[in-house]
């Protein structure tokens, strides 16, 4: 190739088009999914990201355009886990084989920043956490937390439930993970174990529309009783009006440029 | 009844006859209403003794409350939400507008959960100088719940001394951040600017004025029969109630369970003070109304160790990709630029200017993940669920408030007991509404 093909181009496809290196990504790069179990629903955690600086309307002048981060997926921790958390794990497996419930009802353990996440399956949910909390050897007895995280709409099993628990007895914390599709936001009610899940989910419906299953009365708690949609998702518009500040004309804020 | 009163009328829904009472007419409403004593009364969401825009649908046979139901969401304002569309420095100045009477454990959870996620660690001062911001402000907290509590229940001279000291701690909050309430002063890596040159000066003369005055409230409240009366077997929580419905904080310490995060995870270099956790076993209104008198005493003693540990050096990481830029200065309205700061990029670095401008208006990335922090707010358990996914804006923001876990207590606290009861337990568990409809 000689040094003006270079220059102008020898009918390459353009950074981050059809047919660029984008679609052959450098190792430790590629879609997590393909490295995954096909069985297995990969978790992902994070939204592909292309390009910079949020346009995505002109011609390509920042020269980020053909960038192409893939979306996080949390990595899944390999024995041993180090600190408590062989404890917890094993202790946890050895309850629910004693209740017979098989050790796939946990999909993934992740350890990240000193903090253990159980990705669990929903079906076992509540027979999980009431394992959690009777254990003599796991006394979760305090759910700290019940929130939910929406990762966007082109991330599979987009909306998650977290729970947060505490073990008073042993001065650990643990977070539980349960993804599910927005086609069948469906999770079974954790209220007949922590009664304090009560107004948690009754917000997780109100603000993701996640239907929590045997909850003793799910309707809205901090928006109005007739409101349409569910605020928190990210298909949701944040709202607002645009400002005139100096003479110009200030968008609002979900409509401004995003430098992710 | 007096149909004339355009105030005190009465209607008729499909529910049943709906009245409005303004007080002083409860013998007529109960003339019409032919005897029938058991009804539903509606009580705020304004209202002077529901601590705030909460609502309380009450079930009432008589003077007894025999269902209770508390309505909340008159104060959401969508900060969870908001969040995801501003950078993770931005988020300050929302979160500390959550709970507006403990806005610096805001501040310090929400920037604890993002030096978490991007493993850095606060200087030295900084950390000191948190802990005793944190402890003042767990003063000023505890000085409206006696204070709101007082007024509540009538005692309005209690509610006069406790808004008069927690005007002290805000006078001098002002001081040190530049705000009385709302700071934004703790960001992510450190303080927004360090502790003005006459802290000290300031700190000690408010221990001496706090150490003459709360002696106060134990001659006007502690052993005063009626406010004994109120208090006493009232609103009663047991332990395993507490855990249940997940109650932290004073309410569960006075149900005899010694649980602080403070002391079991301490965070924030906790485990270097010298302080109790005080508790009762009786699980009533005045077991907590004892505790936080007690822990204003301990935070003061936190504050006075404070002092000695605090020594000169920087307040914010030396990480010129995180640490905001601008070394704000107070000035006559709040905290600003600093005119040297501005004097610098404008003037003389093309490159302090580039920087600037990136780190404000596009912030810091944050490496994916999620964490979730808990710190012991003068409420209980406020804990940040930070996740981010790697960009400039975090992905999700949730807080975990104890006004909105405490709150759910509220039925199981009063029903099956008289309406002023309920008034009094209401007053215990002191929701902030601010925090509990974020």
């Amino acid at each position: 190739m000689t040094e003006e093909e270079k220059l102008v181009g020898s009918g390459k496809p353009d950074p981050g088009d059809e047919h660029s290196s984008a679609e052959h990504p450098e190792p430790g790069l590629e879609p997590a999914d393909s490295t995954r179990p096909a069985e297995r629903i990969p978790v992902v955690a994070g939204r592909p990201r292309r390009g910079m600086f949020g346009v995505d309307d002109a011609g390509d002048t920042s020269g980020y355009g053909g960038l192409r981060l893939p979306a996080y997926v949390p990595p899944a921790a390999e024995r041993p886990y180090g600190d408590w958390f062989d404890e917890v794990a094993d202790d946890l497996l050895e309850a629910l084989s004693g209740k017979g419930i098989a050790a796939s009802a946990i999909q993934q353990v992740t350890i990240d920043r000193g903090e253990i996440t159980f990705y669990v399956q929903r079906e076992h949910l509540v027979e999980i956490c009431r394992t959690l909390r009777d254990d003599p050897s796991l006394r979760f007895e305090l759910c700290s937390s019940v929130s939910a995280v929406d990762y966007g709409e082109e991330v599979p099993q987009r909306l998650h439930a977290v729970y947060h628990l505490t073990s008073m007895t042993y001065r650990r914390r643990i977070r539980l993970e349960v993804a599910v599709d927005v086609d069948d936001p469906h999770i079974p009610s954790v209220v007949e174990v922590y009664a304090t899940a009560d107004w948690q989910e009754r917000e997780n419906w109100d603000m993701f529309g996640i239907v929590h299953d045997g909850h003793p009365a799910l309707t809205r708690i901090l928006m109005p009783d007739d409101w349409d949609g569910h605020p928190q998702r990210k298909d949701y518009p944040l709202g607002g009006v645009p400002v005139e500040y100096k003479g110009a004309e200030i968008p609002p804020p979900d409509q401004r440029r995003a430098y992710t | 009844m007096t149909t004339t009163d355009p105030y005190a009328s009465s209607r008729e829904t499909t529910e049943g006859r709906v009245y409005t009472v303004t007080g002083g007419d409860w013998d007529e409403f109960l003339e019409d209403a032919a005897g029938d004593e058991k009804f539903v009364m509606n009580l705020g969401p304004q209202h002077p003794s529901t601590h705030g825009v909460l609502r309380l649908v009450i079930e009432l046979e008589g003077e007894t409350v025999t269902q209770a139901r508390s309505v909340i969401g008159y104060l959401h304002t969508g900060i969870e939400k908001n969040c995801e569309y501003r950078t993770w420095t931005q988020g300050v100045t929302f979160v500390t507008r959550m709970d507006y009477l403990a806005p610096l454990s805001n501040e310090a959870a929400y920037c604890m959960g993002i030096e978490k996620l991007l493993g850095i660690e606060v200087p030295r001062r900084a950390e000191v100088a948190r802990v005793m911001l944190l402890e003042l402000n767990r003063v000023s907290s505890h000085l409206v719940a006696l204070a709101t509590g007082g007024m509540e229940l009538g005692a309005l001279t209690g509610m006069t001394n406790g808004f008069r000291e927690r005007e002290e701690v805000l006078h001098l909050l002002e001081h040190l951040t530049g705000l009385r309430m709302n700071h934004a002063f703790i960001r992510p890596g450190g303080l927004a600017q360090d502790l003005p040159d006459d802290y000290h000066e300031k700190v000690t003369d408010f221990l001496k004025v706090m150490d003459k005055r709360l002696p106060g409230y134990d001659k006007l409240l502690t052993g005063q029969p009626i406010w004994r009366n109120r208090l006493q077997g009232v609103g009663y929580l047991p332990v395993d109630a507490c855990l249940s419905l997940g109650v932290t904080g004073p309410i569960l310490r006075s149900a005899g369970l010694p649980w602080d995060i403070r002391k079991t995870e301490p965070y924030l270099g906790y485990d270097e003070y010298d302080f109790e956790v005080p508790t009762t076993t009786e699980a009533d209104s005045f077991g907590r109304y004892l505790l936080r008198l007690e822990e204003i005493h301990q935070s003061l003693k936190i504050v006075r160790q404070c002092l000695d540990k605090l020594e000169p050096g920087p307040v914010m990481v030396d990480d010129p990709k995180v640490a905001w830029p601008a070394k704000l200065t107070v000035s006559s309205d709040g905290l600003g630029n600093s005119l040297d700061h501005v004097r610098k990029i404008m003037g003389q670095s093309m490159e302090s200017l580039i920087h600037h401008f990136k780190l404000v208006t596009e912030g810091f990335s944050v490496p994916p993940g999620q964490v979730y922090v808990p710190v012991e707010s003068p409420r209980g358990e406020l804990g940040y669920h930070l996740v981010s996914d790697g960009g400039t804006r975090p992905m999700r923001v949730h807080v975990r408030e104890p006004s909105f876990i405490n709150l759910q207590a509220m039925p199981a606290m009063s029903e099956g007991g008289l309406v002023a009861d309920m008034i009094a337990a209401v007053a215990s568990l002191d929701p902030v509404m601010g925090g509990c409809d974020r």
